[in-house]
């Protein structure tokens, strides 16, 4: 029994000692983005502040631009989330519903070609949004997010389950596909689309590669282009990169801890599947 | 069930339209691109391109740096993917004693650095690196060890990219492998027990046989993953310090985007697709051996 308790004690240690150096990283980032300019530059280095101060964030905020790069995250991230939403979810209601001609090989298609990595379409597609006219637009990221394999998977697995009577019911009613769609189908989608939507909003939200290709005008950046290359001039000021890592990371965080249940949810699922 | 041929066309076009337009028109484009020699001037003068056959990727194979790419790729993917799904395994087992308390604080704590931002953490884990004033070479002096110039030594920069990798990612297996455990039968542990196992031996005999489909689902994700390392060497190491952290699709971006050899990186985006059919086969392979079906 003692030696259980131990056992249990050593493991507690273990597992809060691991836990915590996890977290170290995220904890010295806020602490060094509060400390006064050059004072994270010294040996030993310091894991508090002499004293707290918010002038890195009002640096990036007033003279660096970062607002603009905050608002262009967050709008991509908010519209691709919406319209792809709205996109995969049709077309998942339809393959999971529809009887037509071809379902099942089109649907395989679209499934082999997830093993396609996006670096083989990479090139194309920057050329084909140049002739579009959309390069540093919102468009350019938004257009080609608007359809995913992953998306319309998820919502078709999940309706597919869902009684034809239900469906037929409504018909009888006299109501059209689309006011189905959008009375009954998608509030029982509703899980479903929580997750692919916060799936999507943090995709959006943290990718760089590709805002990196498509924005190269200054005031389009978004949060991690812009961080990446404010680090070319800024370097030196570990302080004010730190700042802009905090500005980066909290509102996904944020977003993450306030619907962790669905995240979590959709992030196994696939796991499950096998 | 049946549907008009409006409401199939209204639901299914803005989806396909989009896989059409932005996936398959794009695969099939860079296959012809990469027979070219689209390079800047094709971006004015599309007529200019010529049709240069397998130049390209008589090119790759020549190409000392793409190899570098390749090896190095292949070095972050072969020790890191590995090492990120044993701490995975191991952080999922020992969440799953049952004795274990704060379950829920710890799962969050070990799964945090997966959702935050790849750049972000990256720009700190370029301070932590710091050879003078980062938190890891203090904490190493503190324990009596030399400190490491750990991304400007071409030996250490690697290894410093696949532990920022390994602690980015881990969180991921762990929660893959959590739901795993759940489906592991409870009889299974006490037949061993009953038999006279100790934790380790259930844990060889029982739990790792018993993950087998999981771990395959974690290694194929975590693998696709690591090949396509960009994010970490762009901002940490710009590729060096000797090209010693240059990966793949790092050389794709610079060959298509900052020199606009667009038909030659083409062909190295192909090249890499190859590295990915393969893992995709051999999965198949295996779960055809194991469980008697494809897919």
């Amino acid at each position: 029994m003692k030696q259980l308790k131990l056992k249990s004690l050593l493991l507690h240690v273990v597992v809060a000692i691991a836990a915590c150096m996890t977290i170290a990283p995220f904890v010295w980032m806020v602490s060094a983005s509060l400390t006064p300019a050059g004072e994270s530059s010294v040996f030993p280095p310091r894991l508090l502040p002499s004293e707290t101060t918010f002038e890195h964030y009002h640096h990036l905020f007033v003279r660096l631009n970062v607002g603009r790069y905050f608002l262009n995250s967050l709008i991509l991230a908010v519209s691709v989330t919406m319209i792809s939403l709205l996109v995969n979810s049709m077309a998942g209601f339809a393959f999971a519903k529809f009887a037509f001609r071809g379902k099942r090989h089109i649907f395989a298609v679209l499934v082999a070609s997830m093993i396609v990595p996006g670096q083989v379409t990479m090139l194309p597609v920057f050329l084909l949004l140049n002739k579009m006219g959309v390069l540093n637009s919102y468009l350019g990221v938004i257009l080609p997010a608007m359809a995913s394999v992953f998306g319309i998977f998820l919502v078709r697995q999940y309706l597919v389950s869902v009684p034809d009577s239900m469906i037929e019911a409504a018909r009888i009613d006299g109501a059209g596909d689309f006011l189905i769609y959008r009375t009954i189908i998608l509030p029982l989608a509703l899980p479903v689309l929580l997750t692919l939507g916060l799936f999507t909003f943090m995709g959006t939200w943290n990718d760089f590669l590709w805002p990196l290709i498509v924005m190269t005008r200054e005031e389009m950046h978004t949060l991690p282009v812009a961080l990446a290359g404010l680090l070319g001039e800024h370097a030196q000021d570990a302080e004010l990169m730190m700042a802009g890592s905090v500005v980066t990371i909290v509102p996904v965080l944020i977003v993450f801890l306030a619907l962790q249940k669905y995240y979590l949810q959709g992030i196994t699922v696939g796991a499950l599947k096998e | 069930m049946r549907a008009s041929r409006q409401s199939i066309l209204l639901f299914l076009t803005p989806a396909l339209g989009g896989m059409l337009l932005f996936v398959f028109m794009p695969i099939a484009a860079a296959l012809l691109i990469s027979f070219t020699d689209f390079d800047i001037y094709s971006l004015g003068y599309f007529e200019r391109t010529r049709v240069i056959g397998l130049d390209n990727y008589v090119r790759v194979f020549n190409d000392p740096v793409f190899w570098t790419a390749v090896l190095n790729t292949l070095y972050f993917v072969g020790v890191g993917a590995p090492l990120t799904i044993v701490v995975g395994l191991f952080a999922a087992l020992a969440l799953n004693v049952p004795a274990l308390r704060f379950k829920r604080l710890f799962r969050m704590a070990f799964f945090l650095p997966v959702v935050t931002t790849l750049i972000a953490v990256a720009v700190v884990w370029r301070y932590l690196y710091h050879p003078r004033y980062g938190l890891i070479n203090y904490a190493l002096i503190s324990l009596g060890i030399e400190p490491v110039d750990w991304l400007g030594d071409p030996q250490w920069a690697m290894p410093a990219l696949i532990l920022l990798a390994i602690w980015k990612n881990f969180g991921y297996s762990m929660l893959i492998f959590m739901a795993g455990l759940q489906a592991i039968p409870p009889s299974l542990y006490e037949a061993a027990r009953i038999d006279g196992a100790g934790w380790w031996q259930q844990q060889w005999y029982v739990t790792i046989p018993q993950l087998a489909p999981t771990t395959l689902f974690v290694t194929v994700i975590t693998l696709i993953g690591y090949f396509q390392f960009f994010a970490e060497p762009y901002v940490m190491t710009q590729g060096g310090p000797l090209n010693s952290t240059l990966s793949v699709v790092l050389y794709l971006y610079q060959q298509g985007f900052r020199w606009w050899q667009m038909g030659y990186a083409s062909a190295i985006a192909f090249v890499l697709f190859m590295m990915f059919a393969a893992i995709s086969i051999v999965q198949m392979l295996i779960r055809q051996r194991q469980y008697g079906q494809l897919i």
